[in-house]
């Protein structure tokens, strides 16, 4: 009895209409795309973009060059170079991420005691030569500047978890 | 038409059959090749429907210029000859696959008389030049001179040759009971019956009497043009393309062409042999071209929803379908239709 079912259930093709089914009746079902430049997905305020170099209010820039970020980055992407200051503080005479390197795992963002290097929001940005996307301590701390508000408001609300 | 003709005739004299049998040929290829550049389209957007998805909708309204974009891009790439290829026959490859996947629409009956070659042996000529089309795979994977090619070729032979003898078993059915090798008289032999009698010619059509064969037709035309879920002959994640692994640019777009242009001939054809090609299904609506179109668009719609559905076949599970459970069920079939034919329920009279 089973070999004869099993035999009608082949013949008939039960199985392959079943199937056939399912995807007839998802031809109707309501489409999850999301149209990109048009729409987008809500990010985390957690979400690892571009990186950016903050400055404190009064303008001062906040790195003080320890280095942590760099002796933590798995990819090797970060380079530092420092040298006294005029007023006698540390400062970096160099800061560049390679962000061809970089793999976004926020481990610079986690080891700096400053909150110098941030990770922003940024994830469409493009480098149209080779050398494009390597950026240098100008160009990061021009991202910082320029997001610095949505940056300190991301911050803020992640601070009670920290 | 008529006036059109009465001018130009005079114009070419001797010549004239020659011309107008071209300008024939041109009224059927140039709409096929935009079927062809649309059904790719069409392949993209449902696929992606039955994925939730939405499909190519960028280039132009709703997507609508994607095949055209695509063509473009095909037209300008270069063509990449594999160093140790044999030339010649790496180009005639891709050139036969496609030219016979045209010539084959020169006995298709559009509707009541218009066809370009009236032939006795339509149905032939068809098997005979859906055949050569296999040899453009087999010679391009030779030629390519390389071993995925030449599996490819190889899984083709096979694969097609196998499919052709199921395929054929079915025609014969479809030649017992309307005693014709003619396309033309195939349909019109698809129109008597006692259901036709009654304004239903939906349930005289060949599809009913002949169910098996039809489902048969149809799984093997899937195979033949190697579609999903018979596609081992490109599979993708086994052999990345097969016997077109070689080949770029328009020599690629060749082999494209050929197999969506074969995709449609074998549901126009499905559409002859089993729905009753132009005929109307009831009786108080006319007879026309657009029905076949119809029963083509459906056919062709059941090719793109297979490919959504389902998996890849293995490979001996191809060649076990093939000779183990279609050979032998075209056979009782055959028999059966020619005891029934026989017998005094015939409905064939």
């Amino acid at each position: 009895m089973a070999a004869i079912r099993k035999f009608l259930k082949s013949l008939l093709l039960i199985e392959l209409f079943q199937g056939l089914a399912v995807t007839g009746r998802h031809l109707f079902v309501r489409k999850i795309t999301v149209q990109f430049p048009e729409e987008k997905t809500p990010q985390s305020n957690r979400f690892r973009g571009l990186h950016a170099l903050r400055r404190y209010p009064n303008g001062e820039e906040r790195c003080i060059a320890c280095k942590l970020c760099e002796a933590v980055c798995p990819a090797l992407a970060i380079t530092i170079e420092s040298a006294e200051r005029d007023d006698g503080s540390r400062r970096t005479t160099r800061y560049d991420i390679d962000l061809i390197k970089c793999i976004y795992c926020g481990f610079c963002e986690e080891a700096c005691p400053v909150d110098a290097i941030v990770m922003t929001r940024i994830f469409e940005y493009h480098g149209e030569s080779r050398g494009d996307l390597y950026y240098t301590k100008q160009m990061l701390l021009a991202v910082g500047d320029k997001n610095e508000a949505q940056i300190a408001k991301d911050r803020a609300q992640d601070a009670p978890y920290r | 038409m008529g006036a059109m003709v009465q001018y130009l005739q005079p114009l070419f004299g001797e010549a004239w059959p020659l011309v107008w049998t071209l300008l024939k040929i041109i009224g059927i290829i140039l709409p096929l090749l935009i079927c062809v550049a649309y059904l790719t389209f069409w392949e993209r957007k449902v696929i992606g429907w039955m994925q939730v998805r939405i499909g190519p909708n960028r280039v132009g309204p709703w997507g609508l210029l994607q095949p055209i974009a695509d063509g473009m891009k095909l037209v300008f790439k270069e063509i990449i000859v594999p160093t140790k290829a044999s030339k010649g026959l790496y180009f005639i490859g891709p050139a036969m696959a496609f030219a016979t996947a045209l010539a084959a629409w020169a006995v298709v009956p559009f509707s009541d008389g218009y066809v370009l070659a009236n032939i006795n042996a339509g149905v032939l000529y068809l098997l005979a030049m859906t055949s050569v089309g296999i040899y453009g795979v087999i010679i391009s994977g030779w030629a390519s001179n390389s071993k995925y090619a030449f599996y490819g070729a190889m899984r083709s032979a096979a694969q097609m040759v196998s499919y052709e003898i199921a395929m054929g078993f079915a025609l014969v059915c479809v030649l017992m009971v309307s005693s014709s090798l003619n396309l033309t008289e195939i349909v019109r032999g698809q129109g008597r019956g006692m259901f036709a009698g009654m304004g239903l010619g939906i349930l005289s059509w060949n599809w009913l009497p002949l169910l098996p064969m039809f489902v048969i037709y149809l799984v093997s035309g899937i195979a033949e043009t190697n579609r999903a879920p018979f596609d081992v002959v490109e599979g993708e994640s086994e052999i990345v393309a097969g016997h077109m692994v070689e080949y770029s640019g328009m020599a690629f777009a060749m082999f494209f062409l050929g197999e969506y242009a074969n995709m449609i001939l074998v549901s126009v054809m499905t559409s002859i042999f089993f729905l009753g090609g132009w005929l109307s299904p009831v009786g108080f609506l006319p007879d026309s071209f657009l029905w076949l179109a119809a029963k083509a668009c459906f056919i062709l719609f059941l090719f793109l929803w297979f490919r959504a559905t389902f998996p890849r076949y293995r490979y001996d599970q191809i060649m076990r379908l093939g000779w183990k459970v279609f050979v032998p069920l075209c056979m009782f079939w055959l028999l059966l239709v020619g005891v029934w034919m026989m017998s005094p329920l015939s409905i064939w009279k």
